[in-house]
């Protein structure tokens, strides 16, 4: 058994005491949503936190529901939940492809999204969805509320710009029309982190592309986000052509690192492979 | 009604009997046990692969109220048990005092009141280490240059272990130099670890009053781990109990004495209280007996039509820092002997050399039958590689070179002597349950789209059942198995082995055996294990022995047993015994078979005051030694149907064909889910299981994030199919079926993915086959024929 250092628990009752919380154990309390990341750093005493702030109680942060611009997702809403969404779905498969392949069944079940994205793992799979749907993160302080674009979100590997003091709220993702996306990924075994992935946003009129959003994950992309492959393809004819330029572009500007799940030129294959893939089937989903 | 009637009657398929607690949750683990007044180890490990100790400060440590004891290298050396020794010969320490040799190493242990104050105070420990240089590579390891790992041997060796070799090397290079083809290759069998869910762990108990020392263990074998601690800590045998309680898989990994246990026994001598020790994950990966890390050259050489004469191979060993590993069999290349394979060959030959290097000890675990896997490994590729270099379908190649029934016993090029098969019908029974040529006419047209399917075969003979006495020992004790038949006075039996069950279904099978000769119901036969004072002596479940050699002295005894009823039943009928034959589950009289006595009745006469004539003593309890005269071969033919996706080097399993040959099936439920279960460790050793380290020593697969198991979407549900030879000389013609599948089927999963890759020009990859080795695969090729160097995977 892997036992935890000591540790303080505080359960909190509305996202106000919560915050209230953060506010009076500082900043080596630490929030606890699902427990998936944390709870097994805390087993290999990588993380000690002092104190935690358990917000699975609080229901107000788990809702997902469309305002009719826009898609909002509660940070507490578990990844179980936004792949059982058909309101999700609809607008956004990307985000089911995503979850798919996300950990399994059980890691899911208790995971929530805004953990995941608060996490900050190089290689989270909604960070790069997210990304490529150009999302919107709420971030709640004991001030109030602030808004930050999913791409400044990310400050380095395993950080954000959520204060010590603040937490995650929502994220938000407008709603336009003529659209499709979707999420491709390479593991090493079904529950396995990415060795790569990456998840495609297109909006097309006609058969021009009107614009794209590219995201890509655990290959070192800035902001998890491939710009000038995105770039590319604004205002372009939707064809394999493009889509391959898009991929080349999306490997030549990642930094990925050799690691067990393969070499630096395998990573920036992928970057390119899965990347024209996932702009395929956008495409096609959005053409209908 | 014969005899084989109502042996089939107790044999057959049966929900196992151990079911019922564990679907329920009611197993008993060693980490379920908790005694009054327990104490709590946990053991500080080395962060440094190679390191020599220059002080070790517990002061703090012991200081922590909740600590009852710090126990260090010195300390044990005080006792003499800074040492111990391994099942081959060599010695390992058990709380450093020199070096640490490898990441992971254990250098002291702390017993408190709970168990997160002892992993507590495991930081309050400072150890001063002056860092060494590392030996991580086993070919590197002999370079007279490389640091010697192992200066406590001081025998001017270096980082050798040992140099063996098999077979006529003459003979064979003359059959390789007047060959018409010979084919090579390096082949890399990975390091693998056996991760049973269940990790290692003890509870030592030492009564001051009685000086009994009781340990309840995750053993696979009692028996000889009550003998070893005895030989270790100078405390007399018979006051020593050793229990195996419920066991959460083992696959060779709870063969061993780990460093742990004997902590655990010292924390209980020190303190007077009950010690639990019970390792976690990453220990467990990091730490205890891995397996393979075998790194071969294979050679074989055929005629031009495709006649293979000979093989050779030529490997290097990395057994780490220590050599753990179980190694029973005097052949001169140990179970590695084997790798002549399924063939009629003319002539082979083998070198292993052993090597120390700083990583985890061991080298035979995990459903290896003590390197049967490896060769397999080696011939089925080569085979392979043959095939494809000849162009000749490897089904038609395999099937002109199978030993032929008729051969029969077979004294193989290396010595060992097959005891029986029918290799063409098992293949042929494969070939037709796979649709053999109707996949590969799907291949083809497949490849027309771009699309890379692969077949790929595997036929594997083991040897198994370890073993005869004048061939195998470890420690110098024999490897025959005890059991213990009692005969209550209303007929239920209870039958009592030294082996030890951790998911075999021993409690089902041996029931059904003994059931089977007495014809009696499985559910009137209680089979204990797994405790010392309960069981007779015997070496353990390992190496697919249990039914081999546990399960032929099952047999036999309830035989004796037959035999002592035979008098009794005499006695109640009133003629002479001569005049009874057992049929029917029942002894009768000739000629008229109504007149006849089940075993039931007979035992309540047995105990009963009936006279049973001179000299027969009453009651029908018997025991028994089984000696095996040889290993028995179980063989099979594999199939494996994958699916490659060139362009994110993504390898699908499709299908699994799996026909075994383990001889006369007791209960083929039981013997199915063995396949399943060794199935997925193939397919996982094949394609993602690997220990690896970085240069500087630190293991990088400490977590099953990173040592990967495969799931039920990795694993197809496999199509099994069965050919039965029985053994000739095992009593009931049983052979072993538990490694079967771990040692057949990653030969078949590799050829199957390099199948897939021949229009790229693959012609081998190593395990395990992630994405990234598969496409650096295709690059290789690519790049060779650019004149560009492939990348590193
Ligand atoms: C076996 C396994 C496999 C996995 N595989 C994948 C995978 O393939 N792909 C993938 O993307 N992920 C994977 N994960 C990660 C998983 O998705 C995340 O661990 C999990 O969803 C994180 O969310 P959580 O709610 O559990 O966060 P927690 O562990 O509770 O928290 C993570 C961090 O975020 C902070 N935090 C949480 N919520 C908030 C908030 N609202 N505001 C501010 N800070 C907050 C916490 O303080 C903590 O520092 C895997 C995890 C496991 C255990």
């Amino acid at each position: 058994m892997q036992v935890p250092a000591y540790v303080e628990y505080e359960k909190a009752t509305s996202l106000t005491h919560a915050l209230s919380l953060l506010a009076k154990f500082g900043p080596e309390a630490r929030v606890l949503a699902g427990g998936h990341s944390l709870i097994p750093m805390m087993k290999l005493r990588l993380a000690q936190p002092e104190t935690l702030i358990d917000i699975n109680g609080l229901t107000e942060l788990s809702y997902l529901d469309s305002t009719g611009t826009e898609l909002r997702i509660g940070a507490m809403t578990r990844h179980a939940e936004l792949l059982g969404s058909r309101l999700a779905g609809q607008h956004f498969p990307i985000l089911h492809d995503a979850e798919r392949v996300i950990a399994d069944p059980v890691v899911r079940l208790w995971g929530t999204v805004g953990g995941s994205l608060c996490q900050a793992d190089p290689s989270e799979d909604l960070s790069a969805a997210f990304a490529a749907l150009e999302a919107t993160m709420v971030i709640a302080g004991i001030e109030g509320k602030r808004t930050v674009p999913a791409r400044e979100f990310h400050i380095g590997p395993y950080e954000t710009v959520v204060g010590p003091g603040e937490i995650l709220t929502e994220i938000k993702i407008a709603l336009m029309p003529g659209g499709g996306s979707a999420y491709e990924k390479v593991g090493r075994r079904a529950g396995d982190w990415p060795v790569a992935a990456a998840g495609a946003a297109v909006w097309l009129e006609g058969n021009l592309i009107r614009t794209a959003g590219i995201g890509l994950t655990a290959v070192g992309a800035p902001q998890f986000a491939a710009r000038e492959a995105e770039e590319s393809l604004i205002g372009a004819p939707a064809t394999q052509e493009a889509f391959a330029r898009a991929g080349r572009l999306a490997a030549e500007h990642c930094r990925p690192v050799f690691d067990q799940r393969g070499p630096v030129e395998y990573k920036r294959h992928l970057a390119s492979e899965l990347t024209v893939r996932a702009l395929r089937r956008a495409v096609e989903r959005a053409r209908g | 009604m014969n005899h084989d009637h109502f042996r089939q009657q107790a044999y057959g398929p049966a929900a196992r009997k151990e079911d019922a607690r564990f679907l329920r949750g009611k197993g008993t683990f060693v980490d379920d046990i908790a005694l009054p007044g327990m104490l709590h180890g946990a053991m500080l490990r080395s962060p440094l692969a190679h390191a020599r100790i220059l002080s070790v400060d517990t002061a703090a440590a012991a200081a922590h109220p909740m600590v009852e004891a710090v126990i260090t290298g010195d300390m044990l050396a005080e006792r003499g048990l800074a040492w111990m020794p391994t099942l081959s010969a060599d010695v390992q320490a058990v709380l450093a005092t020199d070096k640490v040799r490898f990441q992971g190493q254990e250098v002291a242990f702390v017993v408190a009141r709970d168990r997160y104050s002892a992993r507590d105070a495991l930081e309050l420990i400072s150890v001063d280490y002056e860092p060494l240089p590392v030996v991580m590579d086993a070919g590197l390891a002999l370079d007279p240059a490389a640091p010697v790992i192992r200066d406590d041997l001081g025998n001017g060796r270096g980082n050798a272990i040992f140099d063996w070799s098999a077979g006529d090397k003459a003979a064979t290079d003359a059959v390789f130099a007047s060959a018409d083809v010979v084919v090579s290759q390096e082949l890399l069998y990975p390091r693998s670890h056996p991760a049973p869910l269940e990790t290692c762990g003890a509870i030592a108990d030492l009564d001051e009053i009685t000086g009994r020392l009781t340990i309840w263990c995750t053993s696979q074998a009692p028996h000889a781990h009550r003998t070893m601690y005895a030989m270790m800590t100078g405390l007399p045998e018979h006051k020593i109990r050793v229990v195996s309680p419920d066991i959460g898989g083992g696959f060779g990994n709870k063969v061993p004495i780990y460093p742990g246990y004997l902590c655990a026994i010292v924390g209980s001598m020190m303190t007077g209280k009950p010690v639990k020790w019970v390792e976690d994950r990453s220990e467990n990966l990091m730490s205890t007996s891995f397996a393979r890390d075998y790194h071969m050259r294979g050679e074989i050489a055929s005629t031009a039509d495709g006649q293979i004469l000979a093989v050779r191979a030529k490997v290097i060993a990395d057994h780490g820092a220590f050599n753990g590993a179980a190694q029973p069999a005097k052949f001169p290349a140990g179970f590695f002997h084997i790798f002549t394979g399924s063939y009629d060959l003319k002539a082979a030959y083998c070198e292993v050399t052993g090597v120390y290097t700083n990583k985890a000890p061991g080298g035979v675990a995990y459903s290896c039958s003590f390197r049967v896997t490896e060769a397999v490994y080696l011939i089925e590729r080569m085979v392979d590689r043959l095939a494809a270099e000849l162009g000749s379908d490897p089904a038609e190649l395999r099937m002109k070179n199978l030993l032929r029934p008729e051969q029969f016993p077979y004294t193989c090029p290396t010595g060992l002597e097959y005891d029986s098969g029918d290799y063409p019908r098992a293949l042929r029974t494969a070939l037709d349950l796979a649709g053999y040529d109707a996949l590969r006419a799907e291949q083809a047209a497949g490849r027309q789209r771009g699309e890379y399917m692969g077949i790929g075969l595997s036929f594997f003979t083991e040897g198994v059942g370890a073993g005869p006495k004048h061939q195998m020992d470890i420690l110098g004790l024999g490897l025959a198995d005890g059991a213990d038949l009692r005969i209550h006075p209303t007929g239920k039996a209870v039958l009592a082995v030294s082996c030890q069950t951790q998911g075999q279904g021993h409690e089902t099978t041996f029931a059904q055996i003994v059931a089977a000769e007495l014809g009696l119901s499985p559910d009137d036969v209680e089979v204990v294990h797994g405790d010392t004072d309960r069981t007779p002596f015997g070496l353990g479940t390992y190496g697919s022995r249990s039914t081999a050699v546990s399960g032929a002295a099952a047999a036999v005894v309830a035989r004796k047993v037959r035999d002592r009823a035979r008098l009794v039943a005499a006695a109640m009928l009133e003629v002479a015994a001569d005049d009874l034959e057992w049929s029917g589950g029942a002894w009768r009289v000739k000629g008229d078979p109504e007149q006849a006595r089940g075993i039931a009745e007979i035992a309540m006469a047995a105990h009963s005051g009936l006279d049973l004539g001179t000299g027969v003593e009453g009651h029908l309890d018997a025991i028994t030694v089984y000696n095996p005269p040889n290993l028995t071969f179980p063989f099979g033919a594999y199939i494996c149907v994958t699916d490659v996706d060139a362009g994110t080097g993504q390898v699908s399993v499709r299908r699994f064909i799996a026909v075994d040959d383990c001889g006369v099936r007791i209960n083929p439920m039981i013997v199915a889910g063995q396949v399943h279960r060794g199935l997925a460790d193939g397919i996982g050793i094949a394609l993602m299981q690997n220990i690896t380290f970085d240069a500087e020593g630190n293991c990088l697969g400490g977590s099953l994030m990173d040592y990967l198991l495969p799931t039920s979407v990795e694993v197809p549900s496999p199509e099994l199919g069965a050919t039965v030879t029985p053994s000739p000389h095992h009593p009931i013609g049983a052979k072993g079926i538990g490694e079967s599948a771990t040692v057949g089927s990653p030969a078949a999963v590799v050829n199957s993915v390099i199948d897939a890759l021949a229009p790229f020009g693959v012609k081998h990859a190593d395990m395990p086959l992630t994405p990234a080795a598969v496409w650096c695969a295709i690059q290789a090729v690519a790049n060779t024929t650019k004149g560009v160097k492939a990348p590193d995977v």
